[in-house]
């Protein structure tokens, strides 16, 4: 399955997200959160990023889902064409959009057109 | 210019970054979130603990653990943007040559100054880094037939008035780009910090 790591400038925001996204979008999907600074305050570590992308990956990719700033540029940093790359979404929507598709089997061009169409969905 | 230059001149950045940590925070928390002082503070603290931990032999390899360390220690913005700049510096010197001519410096912050547009899609105007380094970069490319003490100083002044210049610019990057005009009448912190790189520079050079 795709991996997908949220990352976050609060560590509170990736759990709560990465939690959310799995209990909406299906157990068993590799989710890791990836929030807040190597202090636990507000900010973006790369160590933790790493760490995560390590943690979800199967072989068959990964997602990140930054949220914006330095969690936008550590992403872009990190990105590997073709094996790691960056869903320019929505944090929430995007992220569940993400679990459901690589729970579903997709593989990752699918999963990071199913999390892109998040961006899309209209509220109102 | 060999590497115990480059480490002279990293040393002066990380010695100005903690003596100007108050005065680049309170610029951040006009228009940012008022910790550029502090993040920068942090990273080359680490970057001095990574220097003396393994000392580099080359300029190269000077700034590729420079940027390495930034990008993992510095926790903002910031750390992604200057690690881009010094890794790119050092990947353009190659980890080989033990001695820089000035040329291929200019050269090098070129190449530097790309890398980091590209990561932050910043052009000059956008009142970001990029308003001071461009114009330190140009200015030190035109001051190379004058020797490197004319135009390291040709270019810090060329930072400081770039970073002066981003004051009555609206940002069009970053958390200051939210406020729209009430961006304006404020130093962009990531230019001022630029700025101060580039004194830190001068300094190195006129020992």
């Amino acid at each position: 399955m795709v991996g997908i790591v949220l990352v976050s400038h609060s560590a509170g925001l990736a759990a709560e997200t990465a939690a959310l996204a799995v209990g909406i979008g299906g157990a068993g999907v590799p989710v890791a959160a990836a929030g807040g600074a190597d202090d636990g305050g507000l900010g973006t570590s790369p160590d933790r990023v790493t760490a995560a992308i390590k943690e979800v990956n199967q072989g068959d990719g990964v997602i990140l889902i930054p949220d914006l700033g330095s969690s936008v540029l550590t992403a872009r940093l990190l990105e590997k064409p073709g094996s790691v790359v960056i869903a320019d979404v929505p944090f929430v929507e995007g992220a569940i959009a993400a679990v459901v598709a690589s729970g579903a089997g997709s593989p990752l061009d699918a999963v990071l057109a199913a999390a892109e169409e998040a961006r899309a969905y209209r509220k109102t | 210019m060999d590497t115990s230059f480059f480490a002279a001149w990293i040393e002066e950045i990380a010695t100005a970054v903690r003596d100007q940590k108050d005065h680049l925070t309170q610029l951040d928390a006009a228009i940012g979130d008022a910790d550029h002082g502090a993040n920068l503070d942090r990273g080359f603290a680490a970057v001095r603990e990574a220097l003396a931990a393994s000392p580099p032999e080359t300029p190269g390899a000077l700034f590729v653990l420079v940027g390495s360390t930034l990008i993992r220690k510095v926790g903002g913005a910031s750390g992604p943007l200057y690690g881009t700049v010094f890794r790119q510096l050092g990947k353009t010197l190659g980890a080989e040559t033990a001695d820089v001519a000035l040329g291929d410096f200019a050269a090098a912050l070129d190449a530097a100054l790309s890398a980091v547009q590209k990561l932050g899609a910043a052009v000059e105007g956008d009142k970001t880094l990029v308003d001071a380094l461009a114009p330190a970069v140009r200015a030190l490319t035109e001051g190379m037939q004058e020797g490197p003490e004319e135009a390291f100083a040709a270019a810090a002044r060329a930072a400081e008035e770039g970073a002066q210049a981003t004051v009555p610019l609206q940002a069009r990057k970053g958390r200051a780009s939210y406020l729209g005009p009430r961006s304006v009448g404020h130093e962009d912190p990531g230019a001022a910090s630029t700025a101060l790189m580039f004194a830190a520079l001068q300094a190195a050079g006129g020992r």
